[in-house]
């Protein structure tokens, strides 16, 4: 099995109520619902477009919805889930506002994690003159899914923009918080938010 | 699939009823016979049936051969099976002919007891409800109190779902293939064709052609013609057919010219041969009319308020007969109801057909879910 237990799993279930109700956006193999059901016994969906991600998380026992996130959230009625998961998937969407703005209409909140373009290893490669590649960003420019990069600041301008809650934020640079420069020093940025 | 994995050779069995099914329609059918066949074993605990629900033209022939020379094996026998993804050595699997069907379950073909001729005409206009009495009544009489899982395609997906509301506790699991919560007034359209291609064939006598020795045959082939096209995906159709000839040119003539017309004279000669003119008028009407939603002001969330079962719901992106978007409808009601449920939307250039193919995915997902049902025995 490609799961392998990440860093920010534990983090996110620490911001999940036992017994929640929670659905995982671009779930994969469905190794973070698998530890929240273990953990904290959510009750738990997960959705997914990848037709052999899929069929792993059906594996584990799950419930797994097939559908591109893209089209947005339409088969999910507003306020239906506690939290709404979107781990390490943000940078990869087209529709970056729309699916953040869908993830706080179906949860009544919503836990966003994604790599820190702004972390300094990333900041020296491109001072090198060359696109960063790191553990939170493992692809070479020409094969990255990853179309929206984006720092910490940039993130904290757009839930301003949104009209987003912060309830919580944390950063993470190998599974240790960041507390002092966490732009330029964190790696994972992790944000618990709400409708404002 | 190799043969070696097939059920082999089986029997059909018949059973019989003597207590009256009311049916939906407020008529009552005094007594009835349901033609069905069992493959593998009912174990002690009597918890591992699988109900297989068939579609439009289906029977309860699913898998395995009568004869060891039959040409084609039971549907669906690419499914079931010693180590297919419906595995006959963990699971009693069990299809029916449903009412009003024309292989040996009570419907205008066989004889009404109480006139001792063909019912035709009188035989009742029957619903997925009634079936599913009917199948949930033959459950009592082989002792299966709750069925581990109902799985049909197209309109056997409906009965998995009627399954689900009728019986809550009778179903564990639901698998709901290539189905729709009711049909789209364009397919109501496409079987109000159908029926009038039989309707109006001069050997329909009013459906009892029995009595005068004659079948309508013109007007069931022409159905059938007409279903097969909504069976396909354009592009299942051109790549299969294309714009192939018969023959080497065109032949300026109204004989069969394409590949395609040869292809579809062929499926409706030979349907019109085997199956029944009534049975295609009934089975059509059920699909017309099945709509759990319509008790509950069109809302088929608080239709499935009293839903316990488990579901895979599976549909296939080239279907536009029952297409993805009305699984999805099934898995919004669901979802409401915060009940187990996956969902699948499967690649496949069949079309609606598509869930009787042997898709490697497809199966993987079947074979995937019958593993989790199996441990949950």
């Amino acid at each position: 099995m490609s799961a392998q237990f990440r860093q920010d799993f534990a983090v996110i279930a620490n911001w999940i109520p036992f017994g929640a109700k929670v659905l995982d956006l671009g779930c994969e193999d469905g190794s973070l619902l698998k530890f929240l059901e273990g953990s904290l016994e959510v009750k738990g969906y997960g959705i997914e477009k990848d037709d052999a991600h899929w069929l792993n998380t059906l594996k584990q026992g799950l419930n797994v919805i097939q559908m591109d996130l893209e089209a947005g959230l339409s088969g999910f009625e507003s306020q239906s889930f506690d939290v709404v998961v979107l781990s390490q998937t943000l940078q990869a969407m087209h529709n970056t506002e729309k699916i953040v703005h869908e993830m706080l209409r179906v949860g009544k909140e919503a836990i966003v994690t994604f790599p820190n373009f702004g972390y300094w290893r990333h900041r020296i490669q491109l001072m090198k003159g060359q696109m960063p590649v790191s553990k939170t960003l493992p692809y070479e420019w020409y094969n990255t899914p990853n179309i929206h990069l984006c720092t910490i600041k940039d993130f904290d301008e757009f839930c301003i923009k949104n009209k987003i809650g912060v309830k919580e934020r944390l950063i993470l640079t190998k599974g240790k918080p960041i507390h002092v420069m966490p732009n330029l020093m964190g790696a994972l940025a992790m944000y618990r938010l709400v409708s404002k | 699939m190799s043969e070696k994995n097939s059920v082999g050779l089986v029997k059909a069995k018949l059973a019989q009823f003597t207590k009256p099914l009311k049916l939906t329609s407020g008529k009552k059918l005094p007594s009835y016979e349901l033609a069905y066949e069992t493959y593998g074993k009912l174990n002690v605990k009597k918890n591992n049936a699988v109900l297989v629900c068939h579609a439009l033209s289906g029977n309860h022939h699913v898998a395995g051969r009568y004869k060891k020379d039959d040409k084609y094996p039971g549907w669906w026998d690419n499914l079931i099976g010693p180590g297919r993804p419906l595995d006959t050595n963990r699971f009693f699997v069990i299809g029916v002919n449903n009412l009003g069907g024309c292989h040996g379950s009570s419907g205008s073909k066989s004889i009404n007891p109480k006139t001792k001729k063909p019912w035709g005409s009188d035989f009742p206009i029957v619903t997925v409800e009634d079936w599913v009495n009917a199948q949930a009544a033959l459950m009592d009489q082989l002792g299966i109190e709750s069925l581990a899982a109902v799985i049909g395609g197209s309109l056997g997906g409906m009965q998995a779902i009627q399954w689900t509301l009728s019986y809550p506790k009778r179903a564990r699991h639901a698998i709901v293939i290539a189905a729709a919560p009711n049909l789209t007034a364009q397919n109501v359209a496409f079987n109000e064709v159908a029926r009038q291609a039989i309707i109006t064939d001069p050997d329909f006598y009013n459906g009892d052609y029995y009595r005068f020795k004659k079948k309508p045959k013109r007007g069931l082939r022409i159905a059938r013609m007409l279903g097969h096209i909504t069976y396909l995906s354009d592009d299942a159709m051109g790549m299969k057919f294309g714009r192939k000839l018969k023959n080497k040119n065109i032949e300026y003539s109204f004989d069969v010219n394409f590949e395609m017309e040869s292809y579809l004279h062929h499926q409706g000669d030979k349907f019109a041969e085997e199956f029944d003119a009534n049975t295609y008028l009934r089975m059509t009407r059920a699909l017309d009319y099945f709509d759990p939603a319509k008790d509950y002001q069109g809302n088929l969330s608080k239709a499935f308020k009293k839903v316990e079962a488990e579901f895979l719901v599976v549909s296939f992106t080239s279907d536009w007969r029952f297409s993805p978007q009305r699984s999805k409808e099934i898995v919004k009601a669901l979802l409401d109801n915060e009940l187990t449920v996956s969902y699948a939307e499967v690649t496949a250039q069949h079309g609606h057909d598509a869930f009787l193919m042997s898709d490697p995915h497809y199966h993987g997902i079947l074979t995937t879910y019958f593993k989790k049902i199996a441990n949950q025995l």
